[in-house]
């Protein structure tokens, strides 16, 4: 019967599947533009990790080895570009085209032609961005964060980083349109807003954060384009203006920005827990509340990025205390992963690995970020290397520890086979070994006052920083299992069942593996949703 | 033969040698592992607070670590663990993990927000000096008199930080963290800095004085310190705000001498800015 409906799938592919590169940039079915993404933000992802090995690999020493001081700028703010808007929000864009419609039970998701644009803005915004590796003056090398009037001292590369950021804004913007579209009109009848899985409600509540600030980084960005070459002075005191201001719309932009990259992390860990505890989701409805709490809680802390910068007495508490209050909606969660866990009957293949990695290691990043709310001690931690500590343990073992974990778990679903979980195993213990040789270190580093963004250091941050170094090339260097993996995966895998995991709950699971072309033609029974919806 | 021995031997003895020597130069850095306490009345209070919040931290941790590591060990499927799908919500537990940590936070946030009060109280100030960022060198003037000079990067550093210069910053004294003149405060008294900046923002940061301020073009932000009187001696810090090529080579060195020596140091400061404020004149009217 499964193979019977296997063959089914394949004739349907003849069917309707345009072939050869059509196929692709034409594309309008949300599994290939989700592949498309996915395949993107890898290879983003190897061009952010070269970056990133260029800058530890400097710093291994002390003393200047490698590089001029002003292209390890550039590497540390392109670093951060591509890893952000190249790497991490594409590869959740990719998963939620391949998983929302799947999980709703629609057939694909609702605005394809807009999906097709979305993403095929993104290899046009990533070849200007990179292509000022080339230009006169080098690539931007004020900070990913873009301050005036530093970013303002730049050279042809200034032009061409503003039109990439204002592509990629685009382009995150109409995907996130796509997507509220999609979760509120393409749901299978039956399929109430509480009766989602959790990555979709993450998602649901990601894509109104995607909506919201883009445009003001777009805003932001604009204004430095029109201070540089139309006079104005929105961001120069000389002509009335405040540079502290930039930092004030930028970070309206980027607090919510972190939480773009993190919640649907959220969502990912929300289903994987379950499946591997055998046991469904620990409070369900109280982490659909925690979520949406996080979003709106994002709005209101982005002043903790600049407590530095000079702000009256009360701004400086209320920043504080909001940004404390964030770890209580955060705590939520951890505690029903927790409970989840409680009386279950836990099994440790690969996915699950990267999920209770998660759940360590975020944790540790929730600690360090508890710790820079305060805001005397952040008048000390507050650009040093305990910064850089802080956002590596949430973004790498948080985002992409999620993100690895997520392709681990519906890669059978996916291409209906079933990877090396050994080797995905090797993959892991090398990733989750070597990401705390790497970042650990660096909150010592700059407890003991090393600042972030430097070059070279004086001699008593050596032994550290040769460690962490240490940790970054083999960190780096065992990524490349990931795609190996995938790809002797996809050629001579095992064949997978439908429910590839043997307590999988959730729609997409009740379709056969590899999942159909078009995912839903008809709309499931409701006794298939009921099913499905055991969170 | 024996001879050949004897000498590659004594050429690897002085490889060795030569390899255990020149880490030996440099401070080991492996026991830097947390903030310096600090010499001023901020930096300990800060101190104080970062140590608190770690211990909470731990305590937090030891809690959730603890719970996560008892659920992967007790209810192992291979272990024949089955698991009960009937436990999937309980509000009172769930009000119970709201509550206690927000109980924590008051407890955090007091605290906090009594040693930010302090912080931000300058007043009774008895030295103000204005610090004035560019790229990539720190202008200490003292207000009120007419001592004002700049503070760079010292020469041995700077010419071992040069790209691939050949010289081991082992051997350099204090590398990357000295400079030429040195800001001078009295130790005991209420330091006010004026912090701007001229070009672009960049931030003046001693972490044993337990703060950082970001030096902003076109505003003017307010520090206070005060040094233990018994703390006299040299502190050093950097740039902590990116601002252009050269921001790592930009370090804050501070003298923090007794009031006696300070007030022979300003005198002599002076004495030489007049002298020289002099010398064209005179040197004009001799020609």
């Amino acid at each position: 019967m499964a193979t019977h409906a296997h063959t089914d799938a394949v004739h349907d592919d003849h069917d309707h599947k345009p072939h050869g590169w059509r196929r692709w940039v034409f594309s309008t079915n949300h599994k290939d533009i989700g592949t498309m993404y996915l395949v993107f933000a890898c290879t983003m992802f190897f061009v952010g990790g070269t970056m990133a090995l260029i800058i530890r690999a400097e710093l291994f020493e002390p003393g200047l080895q490698f590089v001029d001081p002003q292209f390890f700028n550039s590497m540390t703010a392109m670093h951060a570009l591509v890893m952000i808007f190249g790497a991490i929000m594409p590869a959740w864009v990719g998963l939620a085209n391949w998983l929302i419609p799947m999980q709703i039970g629609a057939p694909d998701m609702a605005l394809p032609r807009l999906n097709n644009l979305s993403f095929w803005i993104l290899p046009f915004a990533f070849m200007l961005l990179l292509g000022t590796l080339f230009v006169p003056g080098g690539a931007p090398a004020g900070g990913w964060t873009m301050y005036p009037p530093l970013a303002l001292q730049a050279g042809d590369s200034f032009p061409m980083m503003i039109f990439a950021i204002h592509l990629m804004g685009a382009s995150s913007i109409l995907g996130a349109i796509n997507v509220v579209v999609t979760v509120m009109n393409m749901r299978a009848p039956g399929m109430n807003l509480l009766k989602m899985p959790l990555f979709v409600w993450t998602w649901l509540i990601t894509a109104y954060l995607l909506v919201a600030v883009m445009p003001v980084l777009a805003g932001a960005v604009t204004m430095l384009l029109t201070d540089h070459y139309f006079g104005t002075s929105f961001f120069a005191a000389s002509g009335g203006g405040d540079p502290v201001m930039f930092q004030h719309i930028f970070w309206f932009f980027g607090h919510p920005e972190v939480y773009i990259m993190i919640l649907p992390a959220f969502g990912v860990v929300s289903e994987i827990i379950p499946t591997f505890s055998r046991k469904p989701l620990f409070g369900y409805e109280s982490m659909v509340y925690a979520t949406a709490a996080i979003g709106f809680l994002s709005f209101i802390v982005w002043a903790h990025h600049m407590f530095t910068v000079g702000m009256p007495l009360a701004g400086q508490l209320f920043f504080m205390l909001a940004t404390m209050l964030i770890s209580v909606p955060t705590g939520v969660k951890i505690f029903n992963w927790c409970a989840t866990m409680t009386r279950g009957s836990l099994t440790f293949e690969p996915p699950m690995l990267f999920a209770l990695a998660f759940l360590f290691l975020f944790t540790i990043g929730g600690f360090s970020g508890l710790m820079l709310a305060i805001v005397p001690a952040d008048f000390q931690y507050q650009d040093s290397y305990f910064v850089v500590a802080h956002f590596h343990y949430v973004l790498v073992p948080g985002s992409l520890f999620a993100i690895v974990g997520a392709v681990y778990y519906w890669l059978p679903k996916w291409v209906g086979r079933m990877y090396d979980q050994k080797l995905a195993k090797v993959h892991f213990w090398l990733s989750a070994i070597f990401v705390n040789v790497l970042f650990f270190p660096q909150h010592f580093l700059g407890l003991a006052g090393m600042p972030r963004r430097i070059p070279d250091y004086a001699t008593q941050f050596a032994d550290w920083n040769m460690v962490s170094s240490i940790g970054a090339f083999g960190f780096g260097f065992s990524q490349l299992l990931l795609p190996y993996i995938i790809i002797k995966c996809v050629k001579s895998g095992a064949p997978a069942p439908a429910r590839a995991w043997d307590s999988a709950h959730g729609l997409e699971w009740e379709l056969p593996s590899p999942a159909p072309f078009h995912s839903w033609e008809t709309p499931p029974s409701a006794a298939v949703i009921a099913r499905g919806a055991e969170h | 033969m024996i001879r050949t021995i004897q000498r590659s031997g004594t050429a690897f003895a002085a490889v060795v040698l030569a390899l255990l020597a020149a880490p030996a130069h440099a401070e080991s850095g492996w026991h830097l592992l947390n903030m310096p306490v600090g010499v001023t009345e901020l930096s300990k209070k800060i101190y104080g607070l970062h140590m608190m919040i770690f211990w909470w931290c731990v305590a937090i941790g030891i809690v959730v670590f603890g719970w996560m590591i008892w659920a992967i060990v007790a209810f192992r499927k291979s272990k024949g663990a089955v698991a009960n799908t009937a436990m999937v919500h309980s509000t009172k537990a769930e009000i119970i993990w709201t509550l206690i940590p927000v109980a924590i936070l008051v407890a955090m946030a007091v605290p906090s927000a009594r040693v930010l009060i302090d912080i931000e109280d300058a007043r009774n100030t008895e030295l103000t000096i204005k610090v004035t960022a560019y790229q990539w060198k720190w202008q200490y003037q003292y207000l009120g008199t007419d001592v004002a000079y700049f503070s760079t990067l010292a020469h041995e550093s700077n010419s071992a930080r040069e790209l691939q210069s050949g010289i081991d910053p082992a051997t350099v004294p204090n590398y990357l963290l000295d400079v030429d003149n040195p800001l001078v405060v009295p130790a005991g008294v209420k330091v006010r800095l004026l912090v701007t900046a001229q070009d672009v923002i960049h931030s003046w940061w001693v972490p044993e004085f337990g703060m950082k301020k970001d030096a902003i073009p076109g505003l003017v932000n307010e520090m206070w310190f005060k040094v233990d009187a018994d703390k006299t001696g040299r502190y050093r810090g950097q740039c902590a705000e990116l601002c252009g090529r050269d921001h790592g080579f930009m370090p804050i060195v501070v003298d923090v001498m007794s009031r006696e020596d300070f007030d022979a140091w300003l005198t002599a400061r002076k004495a030489a800015v007049k002298q020289a404020a002099a010398a064209p004149s005179t040197s004009a009217t001799i020609s």
